[in-house]
């Protein structure tokens, strides 16, 4: 393909079909309906895909397979309700479907013409009227910009990412833009990158465009090495849109004055890997990457590096070094990529989610992007929401969007009537957010104020059952684990850091302790050498900003007040409760239940009793008693 | 993190050695060749035993010592056999504060084997990994490449999963 016209036939000729997915019937499309299923990870581990051929046969085999077409897209963000499955163009959102459920659903809805309510997600049922996803708490307050194409189009098909709108950006930024003005539009529009730092993404275009005005080779790479534990929103547009973030890199190229581009991603996203493998493919073929795009005399082509399970890889000098072919460790800045990255070469490092909504800014202006958003930060962004919320999944919202919105009103609240109690965001760099701040807006500025940060959008929900000090000690294991050694704050500090909190959820800290943390945490955030030591004590200092009375608990109490820390636990057997039937005993490793003699009122035998000396606390009691007899205090 | 290094026989077949000197080909003008080689010889052993890595070292011209470094600095290259069911347990944030750490437990228990080891039959490896990107699912397991969600740590429910790979 070498023209707009080719690209506009694709689009003309797919337009039908794409509109219907928006809800929009139009005469002369191929099919009456379109069955969407998702393909992401999350539903596709429940078989979504097994659903999607079992549904592909039983039209074949009823004869509808001219009239109805099944999509396999990516996700849709609610992944909590997996496999999801929407048919178009009513909307109808069938969530947690089953295979057995695939008969009815063909006959009664795409043959009979009515969608089977008790399949369908509750929220879109009243009455006899039935609503669509896009009228669901969950998709109202999103504004989809990055994850426009997500759980729209089949991401195996370029075709369908040219239906909307793909590779105009291209054409567009080739034909009538200097890179000058690609990188204008880019500051103006006032995008941040999205991988954690935040840092204009115009403004390091620019650097990396001007600093070395005579380099033969500049390099543009991306960041899909996603290490926060709990984020995948990167995942997700990899795995729903490829082609954007390859439209975005050679635009990205164009601008710099590169030819070649890396894509790094994790190796434990095979999904994603395959899906890109495909989407290089095709962008080839149809030569949106290659030598000469559109007749312009612009040369570009992108390469993928498989991580291997290295977190410090995400930082921009160790993944660079890891392309390279070695032990991924970070190198010191200055110099700083722009002027020596790749191979030593001028090289843009930018995030999976930061490139997605660059083809949007280039269609629809800088205005329009910037219009999104906060003061000092612009646009949308992705989260990842999990851990004690309602619609675990992914939503994209405006920049400022307090944190109250996004859990209670799109994330439906805290399950089985529990209390929030705070929301780990930025994931083992980032900190804690209270309940006393649940107003606040989601932005870097306001985190950044009460010490906490975006990060790459992780926001794990906790509540009164989670422990701060152990969730401390947990990002402090991560960062250990993931150290890479090469700078002695960092390697032993963390270590050492680990070592106390370990110490304090055990019940043998001491006050002293608290100002040897906070000591060790000042010292090791201004004297590592990469964002990975500078940012590990952040989840401590934060905890200890909100949470200093449940970490003084283990200390002075030796109680766990969320009942997490073993060591401080003790577990008892309601002695009325208790009917005596002894299968706690049974279920003990350690001996350490035995009969007593006092018989309960009302009961034929005796109760039975803990010996917390030989306890183990291995929670195998608990389990076995039907009588909720035992509990952990 | 300390590396296993296995001390069994080396097994390795003609066949599997003409394939890696097939991938170390197609790939030996890339300047950054050495991981992507040895993800293939992972893929193609299984682990990555000291001979292989010498033929890496040999056939691409680079120190032995920097094939070992790369080996031991990534989390996804072993050099211990793994089972020939791969069972892997997500502790990752989203994972953890749902109670993964319960599962793993558990499956240690069952197994009779510690988290990074491998059953006696060479049947079920245990490991422990950071997010698998299935966080909506959590908490997680997968056991080569199913993957299980949702998970409580149930006695049943281990037996339930292990009985799937009774082969
Ligand atoms: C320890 C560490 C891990 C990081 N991991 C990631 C990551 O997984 N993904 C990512 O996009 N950025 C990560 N970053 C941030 C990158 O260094 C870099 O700032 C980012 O990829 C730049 O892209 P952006 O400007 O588009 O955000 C990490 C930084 C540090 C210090
Ligand atoms: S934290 Fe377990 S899958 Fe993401």
């Amino acid at each position: 393909m070498k023209t707009l016209q080719d690209l506009n036939a694709i689009k003309e000729a797919m337009r039908k079909e794409v509109a219907l997915r928006l809800g929009k019937v139009s005469d002369g499309a191929k099919y009456e309906k379109h069955v969407l299923m998702c393909g992401g990870t999350g539903c596709t581990s429940s078989g979504s895909m097994k659903i999607a051929d079992e549904l592909e046969r039983q039209l074949k085999e009823k004869g509808i397979d001219e009239k109805v077409f099944v999509v396999r897209t990516g996700c849709f963000g609610l992944c909590e309700r997996g496999p999801i499955m929407i048919v178009y163009p009513e909307g109808s959102f069938y969530t947690h479907v089953k295979m057995d459920e695939v008969t009815r659903i063909v006959d009664e809805h795409l043959i009979g013409g009515n969608p089977v309510k008790e399949f369908l997600y509750e929220e879109t049922v009243r009455g006899d009227e039935i609503g669509s996803l896009a009228d669901t708490d969950f998709y109202r307050k999103q504004k989809r910009v990055a994850l426009r194409n997500c759980g729209v189009i089949n991401p195996e098909d370029v075709n369908e990412y040219i239906a909307r709108d793909g590779y105009q950006a291209l054409y567009k930024v080739l034909t009538s833009m200097t890179p000058d003005e690609v990188i204008q539009e880019m500051l103006d529009s006032g995008l941040r990158g999205r991988g954690g730092g935040g840092f204009p993404t115009g403004m390091k275009w620019k650097l990396a465009r001007n600093i070395v005005p005579d380099a033969d080779q500049k390099y543009v790479c991306c960041n899909a090495d996603e290490g926060d534990p709990g984020a995948f929103m990167d995942r997700s547009v990899l795995e729903g849109d490829p082609h954007v973030v390859l439209e975005a890199m050679t635009i990205a190229g164009f601008a710099i004055g590169a030819t070649q581009g890396y894509i790094y991603v994790r190796a434990e996203y095979p999904i994603a890997v395959q899906r890109l493998r495909i989407a290089i493919k095709q962008a080839r073929e149809i030569g949106m990457l290659g030598k000469d795009i559109f007749g312009t005399g612009f040369d570009f082509d992108i390469d993928l590096r498989l991580g291997a399970g290295a977190f410090v890889c995400g930082e921009e000098t160790a993944l660079m070094t890891s392309i390279e072919g070695n032990r991924g460790e970070p190198r010191p800045r200055p110099p700083f990529p722009a002027e020596k990255g790749l191979y030593q070469k001028p090289t843009i490092l930018n995030n999976v989610e930061t490139y997605a909504n660059v083809p949007q800014i280039i269609l629809k202006g800088a205005k329009w992007y910037a219009s999104m958003g906060t003061e000092t930060a612009k646009g949308t962004k992705v989260f990842a929401l999990g851990g004690k919320i309602k619609n675990t999944g992914l939503v994209e919202i405006p920049m400022g969007t307090t944190l109250r919105e996004i859990i209670e009103e799109i994330g439906g609240g805290i399950p089985n009537g529990k209390k929030f109690k705070a929301a780990q965001a930025g994931g083992p760099s980032g900190g804690c957010i209270p309940a006393a701040h649940y107003d606040v807006s989601v932005d870097y500025d306001s985190l950044a104020k009460i010490g906490c940060m975006i990060g790459s959008g992780g926001l794990i929900v906790l509540d009164e059952d989670n422990c701060m000090v152990d969730i401390a000690k947990f990002f402090l294991q991560f960062t250990m684990d993931e150290s890479c050694g090469k700078c002695t704050p960092c390697r032993i500090g963390t270590k050492r850091m680990y070592e106390i909190l370990d110490k304090i959820t055990k019940g043998n800290g001491t006050m002293e302790d608290l100002d040897k943390l906070e000591d060790l945490c000042n010292y090791i955030k201004a004297n590592s050498l990469c964002g990975l030591g500078q940012t590990a004590p952040n989840p401590v200092l934060s905890t200890l900003r909100f949470f200093r009375d449940e970490y003084e608990a283990h200390i002075i109490d030796k109680k766990c007040p969320a009942g997490v820390c073993k060591s401080l636990l003790q577990y008892v057997i309601d002695k009325d409760t208790c009917i005596g039937c002894g299968m706690c005993a049974k279920q003990c490793p350690a001996s350490a239940i035995a009969r007593t003699d006092y018989i309960a009122e009302g009961h034929k035998l005796a109760s039975f009793e803990i010996d917390p000396a030989k306890c183990v606390k291995c929670g195998a009691c608990i389990e076995k008693c039907k009588f909720k007899a035992i509990s952990k205090q | 993190m300390a590396k296993k290094i296995a001390t069994l026989p080396f097994t390795g077949t003609a066949e599997q050695e003409q394939e890696l000197r097939a991938a170390i080909d197609a790939l030996r003008d890339d300047p950054g060749a050495l991981m992507p080689v040895m993800q293939k010889a992972q893929e193609i052993y299984g682990y990555l035993p000291v001979e292989v890595q010498k033929i890496i070292s040999e056939e691409l011209n680079v120190p032995m010592e920097k094939v070992f470094g790369v080996a031991t600095f990534y989390a996804q290259f072993s050099m211990s056999p793994k089972g020939k069911y791969r069972i892997s347990v997500c502790l990752g944030t989203a994972c953890y504060v749902k109670g993964s750490g319960v599962v793993l437990e558990k499956l240690e228990e069952a197994l009779g084997i510690e988290c990074g080891a491998i059953t006696n039959d060479g049947k079920f490896s245990l490991d422990d990994c950071r997010c698998v990107g299935a966080c909506g699912l959590a908490p997680v397991v997968t056991v080569n490449d199913d993957v299980y969600g949702r998970l409580t740590g149930k006695p049943e429910e281990i037996q339930d999963i292990l009985a799937k790979y009774a082969d």
